[in-house]
């Protein structure tokens, strides 16, 4: 079936998850293989998604873990883990 | 170097055996426990607390209780979705002891029919990682993340920044799998539309002459 750009664009995130069926993932393909905006979409959500991921975006705090295994360590000191109870986890 | 590198995650069969222990009194072994998720729990406290000094005290506590709640972890969940779990939790209890709201008023059937168009630009190219290294590529990043409304900043968070599955992102938040396919569409098309704009102006190399001058944000 021939897809609309519309109808590319509502599927540009199943497609890159790889969760699209094989008959419309084929049809997505199709309209890629011709269509430069679509592509250029698609390159650009991928890369951004890519980005995401990167650990340097979202970087700890300065001395973030010191700080939470000193407070940790204050706490292992003192306390054993509760006893198992039905709890909320 | 004030953190130290992030640690790979621990086997499951020796992280079960390393909680085994903890609980029968080798506590100082929590410490290897919870070292490959501190990253991650502080991301998923990031996404709902929006400042990073809260965000470091959700997962202070977080840590403690997991700490304090360890024999309750049952086996079959995984140790770091089990401890997601609980950062969500603090974050969320956190929010609403003080009133505010943890949920958008997300109207269901607008996500159903939302109409959001990309950034259409035939000339992109591709951004490499190495621009990752410029402080301002970063923030344009962080900052797109965080004006999401919570929802698609929670899916977003859950998926594309921890690399969580559809699945357990679906498990966490509680919802359905299909819904989190939509949301994340949603969000990763507002992520689209807002960023490629600015990143290809600002990922270019530097122009000999400033013809922007500085930017807004910088
Ligand atoms: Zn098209």
């Amino acid at each position: 079936m021939a897809l609309s750009c519309r109808h590319v664009w509502d599927r540009i995130s199943e497609y890159i998850d790889d969760t699209l069926d094989a008959q419309v993932r084929a049809d997505v393909e199709r309209h890629l293989a011709h269509c430069e905006i679509c592509s250029a979409i698609l390159d650009s959500t991928r890369n951004i998604i890519i980005f995401m991921a990167d650990d340097r975006v979202f970087e700890l705090p300065l001395d973030f873990s010191k700080r939470l295994h000193a407070r940790l360590d204050d706490v292992l000191q003192h306390e054993y883990p509760e006893p198992r109870e039905i709890g909320p986890y | 170097m004030t953190n130290p590198a992030p640690v790979d995650a621990i086997e499951p069969s020796s992280e079960r055996a390393l909680i085994t222990s903890i609980i029968a009194g080798d506590r100082d072994k929590f410490h290897l426990l919870i070292r490959p998720y501190e990253r991650q729990i502080y991301r998923t406290a990031l996404a709902l607390v929006k400042n990073e000094s809260e965000a470091e005290d959700v997962v202070q506590d977080a840590v403690l209780k997991a700490y304090r709640k360890l024999a309750s972890f049952r086996g079959d969940a995984r140790f770091s979705t089990w401890l997601i779990a609980i950062t969500l939790n603090e974050a969320r209890g956190r929010l609403r002891k003080e009133n505010r709201t943890t949920f958008d008023s997300l109207d269901e059937r607008s996500e159903e029919s939302g109409d959001y168009t990309p950034a259409a630009l035939t000339d992109w190219r591709e951004v490499p990682l190495a621009a990752l290294e410029r402080r301002e590529i970063r923030a344009l990043i962080q900052q797109a993340v965080s004006e999401l409304p919570e929802t698609y900043r929670e899916i977003v968070t859950l998926r594309d920044v921890e690399e969580l599955s559809v699945n357990e992102t679906a498990t966490l938040l509680g919802i359905s799998v299909s819904l989190v396919k939509v949301r994340l569409h949603r969000a990763r098309m507002m992520l689209q539309r807002k960023l490629v704009p600015q990143l290809r102006l600002t990922a270019k190399p530097e122009p000999k002459r400033r013809i922007f001058g500085r930017l807004s944000w910088l």
